[in-house]
């Protein structure tokens, strides 16, 4: 049924500090994860498709991020940019109880 | 199969400036796809750039060089032209034009633009008995007659140009720099008299006869000497004056004769209603310089242009009730390397009105403004002429003008627009961080976008360096055409609370929100905006000192790091050297640690101290605790840095120990938060060679132990030399005052405002009355916020030991399960 997923452990809650990005290395890729002051986490591409900005150091907001180098922003949830063709590819996540955090990394 | 629809046809008699560009109005509206469009031009060539005539007579361009559309572009856009055919009959009934050579077509519409012609005056001799001008006198209108003049300019040595306005003067100026002796004779008594008054004439008149050319004012020819080529004139006044060539630019006269013949209304040229048609014939439009509207006739391309338009707008009912209702006009001239502008009257002409003038002969400076119940009626600017896009689109818009007359004439205290928003080609790029143009800015006001954030939200532009913000809002106007919606969030401190900064202060300081989260929580509606983050943080940093929750998600990466990030992510490490001052004990550890280190790249940099470039964010704090020293604050919106000159300890002018200030200053206030970055300097003496005078604050020494105060300085992205704030005494007057200042700037400044715009918005008096006359009774408010904020500061450098959250420099952490 769920071949296409492929569900991988991240980390822990913990190693991102709530309203903060971390970049993290997983399954032979790096990915950022974010996680928002109100608990969410979301998890995206590492870096800014515009010119590679690591946009695990940007500014976070309730549900966005702003890139480091040259501010644009990009919505956590759909991965939606400030132009079409300019978007970032999101990760589904789900948090367990224990605190850690699993991705579906898909193919 | 296809069914073709029968297109109508659109003959165009004229394929000068204003025919072809009407033409080309009418592609751009699709009407490719509703007429066949055919052209007849009197001159053998495409249409060409009329106005740049003057260069090709005086040879620095070529004939080629201002073609504006080559013969191919008709083939491309499938137009008939019928060039070197002059038409010389119209059959209104038939709707038939024919040519001199007898060239026959149909229409259903027609143009006419058949401009106007050189008027040679009737004077005797100008003519031989077959009625052609006399050999050696010469039109200035067309690329002919250039092409003519300057193969006869080769032969002569003495030319004599007839008529002193703008023509004349072009004609004569390229008469001298093909080295003839070149002489202007003007009727009237002052040159370009329809533009320029009195003064303005004889301040162009000295000017013309500084590069050697003759001037005659009041002078009336009455004879062209000469039996079989021109040899002199003979003036009313009995005077004569030899010559071996003569140019008339004596005026223009409208070609009118074609609407003459076919029995259209022609006054002083063809009349036409405000859609461009003929009052006779709806059928028959008109355009240019042959088109008389509202009595009026015109002799510039500018009106053409809008007639352009409505044409276009009208025969291809993409508008039809496009109307014109005539131009103002207002005019930009480069005569012989003189800028000139003039618009409306040149003297004032009723009892009411207001003349506003400044002169500077020795400059070449002019400058003349009429003005009547606050608004512009005529002016002229000669020489300077930076206010001419202002003016002259005050004048056109009959907007009102502001009470500070003075400011009408200069630019007070900013920077010359050296290119006004009309010239400027759409292609031109306005914010060069983000690569947009003054023609994407169009497109998106077109789009709805009507204020200038929202303009930069939507195209980036204002969002790199930021220098390019102040014109990207004239530009949201210019397009908006003055109809700029009011943004209120203009005034908000941060966009997402509808507070300014005052009032957002007292609901912080109202509800104790000690923390950037809590001021979303209670404010914001519980959003967090990450564009605001920062600015909040600063400000409750600057409210509560060591009170301040310090939440560092709120920070932006540099201050999160304590460094500054360059373009792969890596950063810079740049330690505290006051003044450019260190020991050599620090020099050599900071050069042991760019070697331990293998940093890519070690620079001075332009504030006086060492850069070690490059830095990967895990490797921050070894490379800090290897250094040894205070961090530099070189990222941050903060107190950066003082520089300083070497003073009384060595320089033999030095009147001030600028190094030994330099240090106190940058021991006291580092580390100290503010709106903007905070710049100092202090200099030994008004040679400034530490440029104290454009620093955010800068501290120079005039003797006597006085040290005077600068403040509002900037040497970055706009230049200024600072406003004197006060002389003081002491050293300890200096750091107090200084410190009472920045601190004013850190409650009222905007996020992000440098003090070289706080200064100048809230003016210097004013700031002088608060910190120096404590007019509002709050200096040792000041103070004390001060204080308490240095008390509070703390090196970041020592984080190094002690991180504040989980993974703080860590580049890239490990999957937990791997
Ligand atoms: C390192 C240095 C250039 C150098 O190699 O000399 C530098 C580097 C940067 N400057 Fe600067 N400025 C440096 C001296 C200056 C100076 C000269 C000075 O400080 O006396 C100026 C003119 C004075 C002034 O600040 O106005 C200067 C005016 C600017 C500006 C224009 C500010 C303005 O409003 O006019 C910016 C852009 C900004 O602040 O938004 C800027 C921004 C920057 C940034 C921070 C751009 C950025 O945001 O990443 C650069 C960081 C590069 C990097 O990779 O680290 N830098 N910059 C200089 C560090 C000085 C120091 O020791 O602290
Ligand atoms: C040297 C010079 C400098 C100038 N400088 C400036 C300046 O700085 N700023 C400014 O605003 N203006 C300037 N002008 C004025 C500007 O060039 C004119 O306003 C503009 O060219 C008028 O356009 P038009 O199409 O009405 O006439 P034109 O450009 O003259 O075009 C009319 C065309 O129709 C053709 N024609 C006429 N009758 C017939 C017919 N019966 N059959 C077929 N074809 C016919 C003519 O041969 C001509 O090619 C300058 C003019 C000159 C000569
Ligand atoms: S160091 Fe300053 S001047 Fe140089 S590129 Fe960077 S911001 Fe521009
Ligand atoms: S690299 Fe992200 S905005 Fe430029």
């Amino acid at each position: 049924m769920r071949e296409t997923i492929r569900d991988v452990l991240v980390g822990d809650v913990s190693q991102v500090p709530p309203g903060e990005g971390r970049t993290f290395a997983v399954a032979g890729r790096r990915l950022a994860l974010f996680h928002t002051r109100a608990g969410e986490i979301f998890a995206t591409q590492a870096d800014c498709p515009h010119r590679g900005g690591p946009l695990a150091d940007g500014l976070v907001g309730s549900t966005s991020v702003i890139c480091p180098l040259h501010d644009r922003l990009f919505d956590l949830r759909t991965g939606q940019g400030p132009e079409p063709d300019c978007g970032i590819r999101v990760y589904p996540v789900s948090v367990r109880p224990d605190g850690k955090i699993w991705i579906d990394i898909g193919n | 199969m296809t069914a073709t629809i029968e297109k109508e046809r659109l003959v165009v008699i004229g394929n000068g400036m204003a025919g072809a560009r009407a033409v080309e109005e009418v592609l751009a509206r699709g009407g490719a796809d509703r007429f066949e469009i055919v052209m007849f031009g009197g001159e053998p060539y495409g249409n060409y750039n009329r106005i740049m005539l003057s260069n090709v007579l005086n040879g620095t361009q070529g004939p080629d060089d201002i073609l504006i559309n080559p013969l191919d572009w008709y083939q491309e856009n499938g137009i008939t032209l019928h060039s070197g055919e002059f038409v010389e009959s119209i059959d209104r009934a038939a709707k038939v034009v024919v040519s001199q050579n007898g060239v026959r077509e149909h229409y259903d519409k027609l143009l006419i633009a058949t401009g106007s012609r050189a008027f040679i005056p009737p004077i005797n001799g100008m003519h031989t008995a077959d009625g052609k001008l006399k050999t050696g006198v010469f039109g200035f209108r067309t690329l002919d007659d250039c092409t003519a003049i300057v193969e006869y300019a080769k032969q002569s040595k003495k030319v004599v140009t007839i008529g002193g306005g703008l023509l004349g003067l072009e004609a004569a100026r390229a008469m001298k720099v093909l080295g003839c002796e070149s002489h202007i004779v003007h009727l009237a008594a002052h040159l370009m008299d329809m533009q320029l008054d009195v003064t303005g004439g004889a301040m162009l008149r000295r000017a013309i006869e500084a590069m050697g050319i003759y001037v005659h004012t009041q002078k009336s020819t009455a004879e062209v000497l000469g039996t079989r080529n021109v040899t002199g004139l003979v003036f009313k006044d009995g005077g004569i004056l030899g010559c071996d060539m003569v140019i008339v630019a004596a005026g223009i006269r409208p070609n009118a004769e074609l609407g003459v013949r076919s029995g259209l209304t022609v006054e002083r040229a063809i009349v036409v209603d405000n859609h461009m048609r003929s009052v006779d014939d709806p059928n028959v439009y008109v355009v240019g310089e042959c088109a008389q509207h509202r009595g009026r006739v015109y002799g510039l391309v500018a009106p053409l242009w809008e007639q352009g338009k409505v044409f276009a707008d009208h025969i291809t009912r993409t508008n039809a009730s496009a109307e014109y209702h005539g131009s103002k006009l207002a005019t930009k001239l480069k005569v012989m390397g003189i800028e000139l502008a003039s618009m409306g009257i040149n003297e004032p002409s009723e009892a009411r009105d207001e003349v506003i003038q400044f002169s500077e002969p020795k400059k070449g400076t002019y400058k003349k403004l009429i003005v009547r119940e606050g608004r512009l009626v005529g002016g002229i600017l000669m020489g300077d002429i930076s206010k001419a896009a202002y003016l002259m689109q005050a004048f056109d818009r009959d907007s009102p003008l502001p009470e500070e007359r003075l400011s009408l004439l200069f630019d007070l205290g900013t920077p010359n627009q050296k290119i006004t928003l009309d010239e400027m080609p759409a292609d031109a790029q306005v914010c060069n961080c983000n690569g947009v143009t003054k023609g994407k800015i169009g497109a998106c006001v077109a789009a709805g976008k009507r204020t200038p954030s929202a303009v930069m939200d939507a195209t980036r532009a204002g969002k790199g360096c930021g220098s390019c913000k102040g014109l990207v809002g004239e530009l949201v106007a210019w397009f908006c055409g003055g109809e700029v919606e009011e943004d209120p969030s203009v005034h908000y401190y941060v966009p997402c609370i509808p507070l300014r900064k005052p009032e957002l202060i007292a609901a912080i300081r109202e509800h104790e929100l000690k923390s950037v989260s809590a001021v979303f929580a209670t404010l914001a509606g519980g959003v967090e905006d990450a564009a605001s983050k920062p600015a909040l943080a600063s400000l409750l940093a600057t409210l509560w000192n060591a009170e301040y929750d310090d939440e560092r998600d709120a920070r932006f990466i540099n201050d999160r790091v304590h460094g500054n990030i360059q373009k792969d992510g890596t950063f810079s490490v740049v330690p505290e050297m006051p003044g450019g001052v260190c020991t050599p004990a620090e020099l050599k550890r900071i050069a042991d640690v760019a070697v331990k280190y293998a940093v890519p790249l070690v620079k001075l940099t332009g504030g006086q101290r060492i850069d070690l470039v490059g830095i990967p964010k895990d490797q921050l704090p070894h490379v800090w605790a290897d250094l040894g020293m205070p961090a530099g604050s070189a990222w941050s919106k903060s107190y950066r840095t003082c520089k300083s000159c070497i003073g009384t300890e060595f320089c033999r002018f030095g009147l001030g120990d600028s190094m030994g200030l330099a240090r106190k200053i940058e021991k006291r206030f580092r580390g100290i938060d503010s709106p903007g970055k905070l710049k100092l300097a202090t200099a030994g003496c008004p040679r400034n060679c530490s440029e104290g005078m454009i620093k955010d604050v800068g501290a120079v020494a005039i003797g006597d132990n006085k040290w005077e105060i600068y403040i509002g300085g900037a040497g970055g992205a706009h230049v200024r030399k600072g406003d004197v704030l006060c002389v003081v005494d002491t050293e300890d007057d200096v750091l107090q005052l200084i410190g009472r200042f920045m601190q004013y700037y850190r409650e009222n400044a905007k996020y992000k405002e440098r003090t070289y715009t706080f200064v100048e918005r809230i003016g210097i008096d004013r700031i002088r009355a608060v910190v120096i006359e404590d007019a509002d009774g709050i200096a040792a408010t000041l103070d004390a916020a001060m204080q308490a904020s240095v008390d509070a500061a703390y090196d970041p450098w020592r984080e190094a030991i002690a991180p504040k959250t989980a993974n703080q420099f860590a580049s890239l952490v490990t999957a937990a399960d791997a």
